[in-house]
C-alpha cells in the first residue's frame, strides 16, 4: 500500500485545522501556511500523476479493512489528472485571494483548505457513500466561502445555493439507498461486479437509483434543467471563490465519467450505458442555453457563469457519446475550460474592484486604473473560453468535433458547437467593448480615480492561469496522447476492479 | 407496516418538495427538514423493515437486519441537522441584511430594479434592518437595500 494516496486529503485537513486553531488572527501566518499547504498539495498531486502514469491502478484501503467492506481510495490516471487540475487552480486562485479578499471576512484560509480537501477526496474515493461525504465536505466549505465578505445579495444568493445543494444531497442519499438495497454494496468496483448480476425484477429499482444519482451529479455539473443555481451563485460569490468553483462543476463531471463508465458501462447487462440517453440531449441543450446566456448576461460575472454552463454542456454531451476518442477529447476540453473559466472570473473581479460602484456590470463607466492591462487579460481569457485560435480552447473544440464524428448524433454536435461558438464570441465581444472601449468615450472623473489599484501579485495569479492555457496549447500533442491512455484505462474497467477487489483478497 | 412506512415517506417527500418550492425562506427550511426526514426513513427502510431483529449476525439469533443502512442514516442525520442549522442562520442573515425573506434574488426582474439594488444605503430600508444595523454593519456597504420591500 502506498501511503502517498491519502496525502491530498490529510494535508489540507491538518493545515486547515491548524489554521483554525493557531492562525485565526495572524494574517501573515494564515497566508503563509495556506500557500505552503497548497504548493505542497500541488507537489503531491504531480507526484501521484507521475505514479499513475505507469498505467497501474493503485488502491489504498483505509484502516486496512478489505475492499468491499472498508472504504478504499483509488488512484488511476483520471483521479491523478483531476488532483493536479484542482491543485493548480487552487494555487492560482489562492495567489489572487491573498491580495486582500481573504481578509474581508473570517476563516477564509481554513475554509479554502477544507474545500480543497473535499475536492481531492471526491476525486480519490472508490466508495460512493464516501463520495457523498466528500461532496458534503466540499459543499459545507463552499457555503462558507460563498458568503465570504457578506453583503445582502451575496447571502441571499448563498441561501439559494445551500437549499439547492441540500435537496441534491437528499436525492443522493435516496439514490444511494436504492442502489444499495438492490446490489448490497457501496464500493464502486464491487458495484461494477454486482450490477450485471441484478435480476430483471430489480432492474427498475437499480436503474431508478442510477438515474437519480445522475440527477445529483447533474446538479453539481450545472446541466440543464439543473443549472439554475449557477449564475446567481457564481456571479454573487467573491471573485476568487467563483474562480475556485470552476473546479466544482468538474467534480460532477468527474463523478459521471467515473461511475457511469465503471459500473454502468459496456458490461452492465440490462443497465448498460444507462446515462447516455439522458446525458446527451441534456448536454446539448445546456451548451445552447449557456452560450445564449453569455449574450444575455448583464455583468462580466454572469457572462463567465453562463460560459461555464455552456462549456459543461459541451463537455458532458461529448462524454455521453461514450467512446475512447470522445472521452479523451472531452477531458482535454475540461482541463482547458477549468483554467479559462477560473481566469475569467478573476478578470471579472479585477474589473469589479477597479471600477468601484459600477462593479462588473455591462454598462459604460469612466476609465479605471490599469484598465489597459486588465482589458488585455480579458481578451486572452475570452479567446480561451470561446475556443478561438490560437489558444487551447480551439484545439479542444477541434478534438471534440473529431471525437464525435463516428457518433449517430454528429450532425447535432457540429451544428450546435459551431453556432454556439459564434454566439459566445459575439457575447464576449459585446461585453468587452462595453466595459473597456466605451469607457474611453466618457470623461475621466474623480470617482474612477478612487478605484482600487490591484497589486502585481493579482496579475501574476491571473497570468499563471492563462499561462496554463498556453502550456496546454504548446504541449497539446503530448497531453492528448496521455489522455488517450487515460481513456483506454477507463474503457477497460477490469484493471480498476482487480486493483480494488484483488488487493483485498491479497490482504486477507 | 410496509404500507405505513412507505406512505409516510411519500407524504413527507411530497410535502417537503412543495414547501421547498415556496418563495419565502421559512417554508423552504421546513420543507428541507421534511425532505431530510423522508430521506432518513427511506435509507433506514432499505436495510429491511422488521421488528425485534438485531442489526448483528449471531449463531443463536433468529435472523437479523442489515446494519449498514443504520450507520448511513446516522451520518445522514448528523449532516442534515448541521446543514439545517446553517441554512436557518443564513436565511436569518439574508433577512436582516436585505429586509425581506424572499428566496428570489432582487433585481432579476427588470433593469430598473437592478439599478435600484445598487443604491447605497437603500431608499426604504425597513425598521428591522436599522435595529440590527449595529451588529451587521459590515454588510451595508453595498447591495444591502431592497426596492420597495418587494423582490
Amino acid at each position: 500500500m502506498n501511503h502517498a494516496l491519502i496525502l491530498p486529503i490529510l494535508l489540507p485537513a491538518i493545515i486547515g485545522a491548524l489554521l483554525v486553531i493557531a492562525a485565526r488572527y495572524d494574517k501573515v501566518l494564515a497566508r503563509v501556511f495556506s500557500l505552503a499547504s497548497t504548493v505542497l498539495m500541488l507537489g503531491v498531486a504531480i507526484m501521484l500523476l507521475v505514479l499513475a502514469s505507469d498505467g497501474q491502478v493503485r488502491s489504498y484501503a483505509l484502516g486496512a479493512w478489505p475492499a468491499p467492506f472498508g472504504i478504499v481510495l483509488v488512484l488511476d490516471r483520471l483521479s491523478a489528472l483531476m488532483l493536479v487540475l484542482a491543485a493548480v487552480l487552487g494555487l492560482g486562485v489562492l495567489l489572487y485571494a491573498v491580495n486582500g479578499w481573504d481578509m474581508r471576512g473570517k476563516h477564509f484560509h481554513p475554509l479554502y483548505q477544507f474545500q480543497l480537501m473535499g475536492i481531492n477526496g471526491a476525486f480519490l474515493t472508490g466508495d460512493f457513500f464516501n463520495l457523498f461525504v466528500f461532496f458534503e465536505i466540499l459543499l459545507i466549505a463552499s457555503y462558507g466561502l460563498m458568503v465570504h465578505g457578506g453583503g445582502g445579495l451575496r447571502v441571499k444568493a448563498g441561501v439559494q445555493y445551500v437549499v439547492t445543494n441540500l435537496v441534491g444531497s437528499s436525492v443522493f442519499l435516496i439514490a444511494a439507498g436504492l442502489i444499495y438495497s438492490v446490489t448490497g454494496t457501496l464500493n464502486m468496483a464491487d458495484l461494477a461486479v454486482k450490477v450485471p448480476q441484478v435480476p430483471a425484477a430489480d432492474q427498475a429499482l437499480l436503474q431508478t437509483g442510477a438515474v437519480l444519482l445522475l440527477l445529483v451529479f447533474a446538479v453539481k455539473a450545472a446541466l440543464v434543467p439543473m443549472h439554475f443555481w449557477l449564475p446567481g451563485t457564481y456571479a454573487n460569490a467573491p471573485g476568487p471563490v467563483a474562480a475556485l468553483f470552476a473546479i466544482m462543476t468538474k467534480v460532477g463531471a468527474y463523478s459521471i465519467i467515473r461511475l457511469y463508465l465503471l459500473a454502468f458501462g459496456a458490461d452492465a447487462g440490462d443497465a448498460a450505458w444507462l446515462a447516455a440517453p439522458w446525458l446527451l440531449p441534456a448536454g446539448l441543450v445546456t451548451l445552447v442555453l449557456g452560450m445564449t446566456g453569455v449574450l444575455a448576461a448583464r455583468s462580466l460575472g454572469q457572462m463567465a457563469s453562463f460560459a461555464v454552463i455552456g462549456s459543461m454542456g459541451m463537455l458532458l454531451a461529448t462524454v455521453a457519446v461514450f467512446t475512447e476518442r470522445s472521452t479523451s477529447a472531452a477531458l482535454y476540453y475540461m482541463i482547458h475550460s477549468t483554467f479559462a473559466a477560473g481566469a475569467l472570473f478573476l478578470v471579472a473581479d479585477l474589473v469589479a474592484e477597479g471600477r468601484g460602484m459600477q462593479r462588473d456590470r455591462l454598462a459604460a463607466a469612466p476609465r479605471f486604473a490599469q484598465g489597459g492591462l486588465i482589458a488585455a487579460l480579458f481578451f486572452v481569457a475570452a479567446i480561451g473560453i470561446t475556443g478561438m485560435p490560437p489558444l487551447s480552447g480551439f484545439i479542444g473544440k477541434l478534438l471534440v468535433l473529431d471525437g464525435v464524428r463516428a457518433s449517430a448524433h454528429a450532425a447535432w454536435f457540429w451544428t450546435l458547437i459551431l453556432s454556439t461558438s459564434l454566439i459566445a464570441i459575439v457575447g464576449f465581444a459585446r461585453g468587452g467593448s462595453i466595459v473597456f472601449w466605451k469607457a474611453h468615450a466618457l470623461p475621466a472623473t474623480q470617482a474612477s480615480a478612487a478605484g482600487r489599484r490591484a497589486p502585481a501579485l493579482a496579475f501574476v495569479a491571473v497570468g499563471s492561469l492563462l499561462a496554463c492555457l498556453l502550456l496546454l496549447t504548446v504541449f497539446a500533442g503530448a497531453i492528448h496522447g496521455w489522455l488517450d491512455l487515460l481513456a483506454a484505462q477507463l474503457y477497460a474497467p477490469a484493471g480498476y476492479i482487480d486493483a480494488v477487489l484483488g488487493a483485498a483478497q491479497g490482504g486477507r | 407496516m410496509e404500507f405505513l412506512v412507505a406512505s409516510a415517506i411519500g407524504v413527507m417527500t411530497a410535502t417537503g418538495l412543495y414547501l421547498v418550492l415556496r418563495t419565502r425562506t421559512f417554508p423552504v427550511v421546513m420543507g428541507l427538514s421534511l425532505l431530510t426526514y423522508a430521506t432518513n426513513l427511506f435509507l433506514f427502510a432499505s436495510g429491511r423493515l422488521d421488528v425485534n431483529r438485531p442489526p448483528v449476525i449471531g449463531a443463536s439469533l433468529n435472523g437479523y437486519v442489515d446494519p449498514l443502512p443504520q450507520a448511513l442514516v446516522l451520518t445522514a442525520i448528523v449532516i442534515s441537522f448541521g446543514m439545517t442549522a446553517l441554512v436557518v442562520v443564513m436565511a436569518l442573515r439574508a433577512y436582516l441584511e436585505t429586509g425581506n425573506d424572499h428566496v428570489d434574488l432582487p433585481g432579476d426582474a427588470s433593469p430598473e430594479a437592478h439599478e435600484d439594488d445598487w443604491k447605497p444605503g437603500g431608499a426604504r430600508a425597513p425598521a428591522v434592518q436599522n435595529a440590527a444595523g449595529q451588529k451587521g454593519a459590515g454588510g451595508h456597504k453595498r447591495g444591502a437595500s431592497v426596492k420597495g420591500g418587494e423582490a
